[in-house]
Parts: C-alpha cells; sequence; structure tokens
C-alpha cells in the first residue's frame, strides 16, 4: 500500500472542510479526490467512485465556449496546469451528462513540493451564474 | 538491530526528579547492527549517547528528522563531532530556500553557539534527504514527508529482518474527517506500515490537543489508532509533553487504553530502554 504524497493529503483535508468544488488530481490529471460541493457539479459522490481516472471523468462534462461551441482540451485550465506546471483560470460553460448547463469560473494551480516535486493539481470550479 | 532510547520528551528538555523514570532528554534514539550506527534525531539525549559511544566506530550517521530546536540541541554537545576519528554524516530535510548547513548554522554559530559547525576540525559531511530510499550498512532507510510545521521527515529502518519506524513529532489526524480509515489518505503510513516497532508522537491529551490542533502533535489516542491502522507489532508513546510527569504519564496511559483492544503491543517510551529487533 502506497500512501499520497503529504501535500496532497493535505490538499484533500483542506477541500473537505471547503464550500466550494474542488476537483485534486495527480500529474497525470486522474481525480484523487472531489469534495461536496464537487460532487453537485460530477454527479456522482466520492464515496461511492473513489478515484477516478483521467479517461473516465474528462468526459463528464461538455466544455462550451460563450458561443456554445465545445472548446478543446487544451485550452481548459487544469489541462494547462498539468501541461505547463502554472496556474491557470478561465470561464466557460460546462454541460453535464444530465444536459444541464452551468456558467463556471475555473482556476486551477499545481501542487509543486519539495525539492521540486510536481504532485498534481488543484481546480476550483465556482458557478457564476445559472441559466 | 539494537535500538536504545537516549531521549524521549518533546518541545523542551525536562530534568526533574518527577521525570526520572521516562526521562527528560529530547528525542534521540540510536539504531546499531555491527560496525553501522545510526541516531535518529539529536535531541538533549544525544550528549550522553556520546559520552557513552562504543568504541572503534568511526562512522556515525545522524538522521535528523527536522530542526526545530528540541531535536538538534543536544547536536553541539555531541563529543564524537570533535574526534578527527570519526566520520560524521549529518542527514536532514530538503528545505525550500536554505540548504542545510544555513539551517543548522542558525543555531550553531555565535551567538547562540560558541563554535561554527564548519569550524570544526573534521566538519561533519551533511546530505540534504526527503522521499529518499538509502542504504547505510545492512540497514535500508525510506523517509518521506509527514504531518508537522515545516520540512519534517519521518524515518522507516529495515534490516534483513525486521522494520524500525520512527515518527516523533506527526499529527496525522490533522484536518481529516474520516480518520484513521483510509491507509492511502493518512500521512506517514507508508513509513509505518507493518512495523516491529513504532516510536510515535503522543505528546498531548484529549484536552490539550483541541486547542493545538494544527501544531504538529498527537494524542495518546490518535497514536493508537495510528498503529493499528498501520499494523504494527508494538508501539511506544513518544515526544512526552514536558509538563506531563511519570505518574501522569502513566495516567494517561492507562485512560487512552481504557476499554480498548489493541492488537499490537504498546508502552511509553523510556530513556535507557533497549530494544533487539
Amino acid at each position: 500500500m502506497t500512501t499520497n504524497h503529504i501535500e496532497i493529503i493535505l490538499c484533500r483535508q483542506l477541500a473537505d472542510f471547503l464550500t466550494v468544488p474542488v476537483f485534486l488530481t495527480d500529474p497525470e490529471g486522474n481525480l484523487l479526490f472531489y469534495n461536496e460541493p464537487a460532487e453537485e457539479l460530477l454527479g456522482k459522490r466520492y464515496d461511492e467512485t473513489g478515484q477516478v481516472s483521467v479517461e473516465e471523468w474528462s468526459t463528464v462534462f461538455k466544455p462550451l465556449d460563450l458561443d456554445g461551441n465545445i472548446l478543446p482540451p487544451e485550452s481548459l485550465p487544469l489541462v494547462i496546469t498539468l501541461t505547463n506546471r502554472q496556474p491557470a483560470s478561465g470561464v466557460f460553460w460546462i454541460e453535464s451528462l444530465t444536459g444541464e448547463k452551468n456558467k463556471i469560473s475555473v482556476t486551477a494551480f499545481p501542487i509543486i513540493g519539495r525539492p521540486d516535486r510536481f504532485l498534481g493539481a488543484v481546480a476550483i470550479f465556482w458557478k457564476t451564474t445559472t441559466p | 538491530m539494537k535500538i536504545t532510547i537516549w531521549g524521549t520528551r518533546g518541545s523542551l528538555p525536562a530534568p526533574s526528579p518527577e521525570n526520572n523514570h521516562f526521562g527528560g532528554n529530547t528525542s534521540c534514539v540510536s539504531v546499531e547492527q555491527g560496525d553501522a550506527f545510526l541516531i535518529l534525531d539529536a535531541g538533549s539525549g544525544i550528549r550522553r549517547l556520546g559520552n557513552h559511544f562504543p568504541p572503534g566506530i568511526s562512522r556515525v550517521d545522524i538522521l535528523l528528522t527536522h530542526l526545530h530546536l528540541d531535536h538538534i540541541i543536544g547536536l553541539g554537545f555531541f563529543l564524537p563531532l570533535y574526534n578527527p576519528a570519526i566520520h560524521v554524516n549529518i542527514y536532514g530535510p530538503t528545505g525550500h530556500k536554505e540548504n542545510l548547513l544555513k539551517r543548522l548554522q542558525r543555531y550553531l554559530s555565535p551567538p547562540l553557539f560558541p563554535i561554527r559547525l564548519q569550524d570544526l576540525l573534521s566538519p561533519p559531511n551533511l546530505i540534504e534527504i526527503n522521499e529518499s530510499a538509502f542504504d547505510i550498512g545492512p540497514f535500508h532507510i525510506k523517509s518521506s514527508y509527514i504531518c508537522h510545521p515545516g520540512p519534517t521527515l519521518g524515518f522507516r529502518v529495515e534490516n534483513e529482518k525486521s522494520v524500525f519506524a520512527y515518527m516523533p513529532d506527526h499529527e496525522p489526524a490533522l484536518g481529516s474527517a474520516h480518520f484513521p480509515s483510509e491507509p492511502a489518505w493518512t500521512s506517514g503510513y507508508a513509513l509505518a506500515q507493518g512495523a516491529d516497532l513504532l516510536l510515535h508522537d503522543a505528546q498531548y491529551t484529549e484536552e490539550e490537543y483541541r486547542p493545538r490542533v494544527g501544531w504538529g502533535h498527537s494524542t495518546m489516542s490518535d497514536a493508537l489508532k495510528f498503529a493499528e491502522l498501520a499494523a504494527v507489532k508494538k508501539m511506544l508513546f513518544f515526544h512526552h509533553d514536558p509538563s506531563h510527569s511519570d505518574e501522569r504519564l502513566q495516567q494517561l496511559q492507562q485512560k487512552a487504553m481504557e476499554n480498548n483492544h489493541f492488537s499490537f503491543k504498546t508502552g511509553i517510551a523510556a530513556e535507557g530502554d533497549v530494544f533487539y529487533l
């Protein structure tokens, strides 16, 4: 049994106490943890899914630009953060599997522990309006 | 491996008649096998260890979990440091900016200490470690950052037969709503898993812990839960609060064990304890 890095453990523990949706991924983008507010967006409960592979959770949302066009993955803040290891943010629409649309602001930042170990990323999804 | 406890106290040396049994010196433990001689932490207990240093040992490896004063306060009083015939390696956690020498020098230089570390006749070799695995003699050592303020490591020392885990300053329950149910999400779990002996932080009572959440220490109760989760064979309470007398420690242990049955042996670490694993 391996243990997550302490930085990841502490990120999860913080996210667990927050009321904004938080997604926590490993360097490959696999979803390690999402908190209760994020469960509403994802439509799934963490207790039921546990960790979710990048292939699986990247298809849960359809990201759309403000004109309704599908956004390419490389333009999404979390993908930018995982690729460049830099913070990124953006505002766009997401359409869930149930067809529900939400306008959200996403801020993602890398988790870089001592000494310069890239361990993953945190993405905060902020629902700006509801249609 | 032979394990000897030279200091058990947390935060501050607390010598007093009331603390004679469990000891007043701060964290220091030696681990030896053949010619290999490891010292875990350089609290005030290392001074006495230096006075009883086995003849014939020409190399000593000091592994520091972190640089809080109670874990390095004895370093300048460790006699082998002043003996050019003994080669001293000091391992410490990688920080963010300053190297290990600069961080140790904050204490080991004037005005806090009369001699600068690098001015010793035979200065120690300083090695920074983090999520590391390395060998010293017959020992395979793993270090990993664990939950405590500032860069802090826990250690797992293995030989061909047994495992010793050392986490004197550790707060695995911090912020966790689920502690101790998920091994992968528990700080220090992989270091302690299946250890024959675990020395673990047990500084506080429940009442003492409440206003000190985030200070990096555990209750006896959380130490027991952590040991149970990690399926260790034996766990000793370590890093005793300076205000806890021998009598008080025994009362607290009794209370923590009340109505609980654990699958491992437990006790209170005392200065002078020796274990063979």
